[in-house]
């Protein structure tokens, strides 16, 4: 498996295999030897030459940052194969989710399942903090999902309805 | 003893009580407002009954509903907490009418030290040293003039039933007198429907130290020492620690008799707190009571190595304190640090949310009195206080380091907190030399935060993270879902459907 990883902006292209238990990896050509174990979700422990890493993981509707002790790093992470599925996909075609942008309560449904909606057309209304949002679609399609339902509160990130 | 305890309080000092119950064989009784349904209060308690709207008036401040689930569970007495109904006289004087013993004050104690001026009144007879100044509201622009001039500029404008820094103002110079006066007026009548505001001599980059006072209904008062609550951030407290580094035993004896006569001045019960405002010659002035339980108590709990909390109980039982002043003995040093859910890199702006990750600290000389738990999330409407974390040691330094070592074990993910805001109080040299006033957190963050470089090593290591987290914990927006209900199953769908679209990746 090969990643390009972005790090605080820098770039890295990692490799990645895990043949018969052990981990291969190089970074930017150079192998280094590591050993890395899942200890709960969002958590890893690795050891590199020795030395012993817990490594946080931190993801929000539109980012992901890692800790490493207690400094924050801003990564993204791409797998070279799958950037033509991706692009396709913000292209406008294929499924698209509706993220919820923030906490809130949901105090308005404004189209039913399997409505055609055009991009940008408000499908409900979100309140945070007082303050009331519409969230609109991602694009012109098909409501193939509505998941929220009025009065239901939403956490960040959580998907509120599919458009393809 | 009683048989059940209603808690109307919520979040971290409501499971602090319930567990106090659960150890003296306490049925413990919790009340919740229709976001507080999933709040671990809730989940700790030996009985639950909803009270109503998120809205805290339509809920924890509704006298009558509160009350009304009192009688309906049975319990024969109420601990308020803090904030909420925990300083308002009519309702202990409502708990006192409806048969259900109120765990605090009585409601004529509260209303004696609930206004700043009457306090100031009968601190007045009771000979206590008090910043000086008015015991009584200002008249006019003119009588506050007179009086400013007397006892000399800079002055501060008190709102009587003030509290957290609102219709408060420095005034520096007489031009600027009336107007400041008006707007602290018109803040205090917004904030606590009475307009009536003193003037009393600013006193420049004080320290605030308190002396905590248990009564029993007997006639026994002691104080438990200081706690040092100089770290302050808008006149609220961040940061509190026990003993003070300014307060020498000559000067904790001399602060605990005042704050007992206080307490005594006042037909005080109950645990209580006595606020000073202390000057840099160590002159300590009598600046009001609190009539309740302290958020920081914990501190004076480890280093007295008694229990507050179930104190408080017996004392409303009718027991006598089991102690007199003389077995009272410091031992040792505790910090607490207040964690909330706030952003420290955007203005302290509060941050709720769902917590997706928790991994709380422990080991030696750790305590941490938390109100959240991972995938709860963190409701918009109260209070952003998430937990206490406590370190305790032989000495302040030990305190410090262990303190330390545990907020780097700590970590809350999906909402923001000000967890790295005590690492860097708790490494900075004026902490450590104790050069604390009520100026120091303003001071500390106007200097730029040391920018931690990016460490090139640390990077790597994260980037390779990154790649194992990629095949080994595909994460996906979809499982931070936390819907409930009928929609879990539905969840549960588009989580796989969003698992094998990454894996896909």
């Amino acid at each position: 498996m090969t990643y390009d990883v972005t790090i605080e902006g820098k770039n890295y292209r990692l490799e990645l295999n895990h043949p018969e238990g052990r981990w291969e990896c190089r970074l930017d050509g150079r192998a280094i030897e590591i050993d890395a174990i899942l200890a709960r979700r969002d958590v890893l422990s690795i050891i590199i030459a020795g030395k012993a890493y817990e490594i946080k993981r931190e993801r929000t509707v539109t980012d992901m940052h890692l800790w490493v002790g207690s400094v924050r790093y801003a990564a993204q992470v791409r797998d070279p194969r799958s950037l033509r599925s991706r692009a396709s996909a913000d292209d406008g075609k294929g499924p698209r989710k509706l993220i919820a942008p923030m906490p809130g309560k949901v105090v308005r449904v404004l189209v039913k399942e399997n409505a055609e909606v055009d991009a940008g057309q408000g499908l409900l209304v979100l309140e945070a903090m007082k303050m009331q949002n519409e969230i609109k679609s991602p694009k012109k399609g098909v409501v193939r999902k509505m998941v929220a339902t009025e009065g239901a509160s939403v956490s960040a990130g959580d998907v509120l309805a599919v458009v393809e | 003893m009683f048989k059940k305890i209603l808690i109307a309080n919520r979040g971290e000092i409501a499971v602090r009580v319930i567990r106090a119950c659960r150890e003296l064989g306490i049925q413990s009784v919790a009340v919740y407002s229709e976001v507080d349904r999933a709040s671990l209060h809730v989940r700790k308690a030996d009985e639950a009954y909803h009270i109503g709207p998120p809205a805290a008036t339509e809920s924890y401040l509704n006298i009558d509903k509160i009350l009304d689930a009192a009688r309906r569970s049975g319990a024969d007495a109420i601990h308020p907490g803090y904030g909420f109904l925990s300083e308002n006289s009519r309702f202990a004087h409502a708990c006192a009418s409806a048969g259900i013993k109120f765990i605090g004050p009585t409601a004529a104690s509260m209303e004696m030290m609930g206004s700043k001026t009457r306090a100031r009144q009968h601190m007045e007879k009771a000979n206590i040293p008090f910043v000086p100044g008015t015991s009584r509201g200002l008249e006019s622009p003119e009588e506050a003039a007179r009086v400013a001039e007397r006892i000399g500029y800079p002055v501060m404008l008190k709102a009587a039933a003030g509290g957290g820094g609102k219709g408060m103002r420095l005034v520096h110079a007489p031009e600027q007198l009336a107007s400041a006066l008006a707007s602290a007026q018109s803040e205090a009548q917004r904030a606590f429907g009475d307009n009536e505001v003193y003037i009393e001599k600013a006193i420049i980059n004080p320290r605030h130290i308190e002396m905590q006072v248990l009564a029993d209904e007997h006639g026994n008062t002691v104080h438990l020492g200081e706690r040092e609550c100089s770290i302050q951030r808008r006149h609220q407290k961040v940061l509190e620690e026990s003993p003070s580094l300014m307060v020498d035993p000559d000067m904790r004896r001399r602060m605990g008799e005042v704050a007992v006569r206080v307490a005594q001045a006042a037909g005080y019960t109950n645990a209580g707190t006595i606020e000073f405002l202390v000057d840099q010659h160590k002159n300590f002035y009598f600046l009001e009571m609190n009539t309740r339980l302290q958020v920081e108590h914990p501190v004076t709990e480890l280093t007295t190595g008694l229990d507050l909390v179930h104190l408080q109980i017996r004392i409303a039982a009718g027991e006598k304190l089991p102690f007199t002043q003389d077995d009272i003995h410091l031992r040792g040093h505790a910090i607490e640090c207040r964690i909330y859910a706030e952003d420290p890199d955007n203005d302290f702006f509060p941050s709720p949310g769902k917590i997706t990750l928790l991994l709380a600290p422990s080991g030696p000389g750790i305590r941490r009195d938390s109100g959240i738990y991972e995938g709860w999330t963190v409701p918009i409407e109260y209070d952003p206080l998430l937990a206490k974390l406590i370190g305790y040691g032989s000495d302040r330094a030990q305190a410090t380091s262990r303190l330390v070592r545990a907020l780097n074990e700590y970590f809350v993910g999906g909402i923001k907190t000000n967890i790295s805001l005590f690492r860097r109080i708790l490494n900075d040299e004026e902490f450590h030399e104790g050069r604390l006033d009520t100026g120091y957190l303003d001071r500390l963050l106007a200097r730029p935060a040391a920018h931690q470089p990016i460490d090139a090593k640390n990077a790597e290591v994260a980037a390779i993270a990154a790649g194992l987290f990629a095949v080994l914990d595909p994460a996906t927006l979809a499982q931070n879902n936390g819907s409930a209900g009928s929609e879990a199953h539905e969840t549960a769908n588009w989580k796989k459907t969003a698992r094998a679209e990454s894996l896909r990746e």
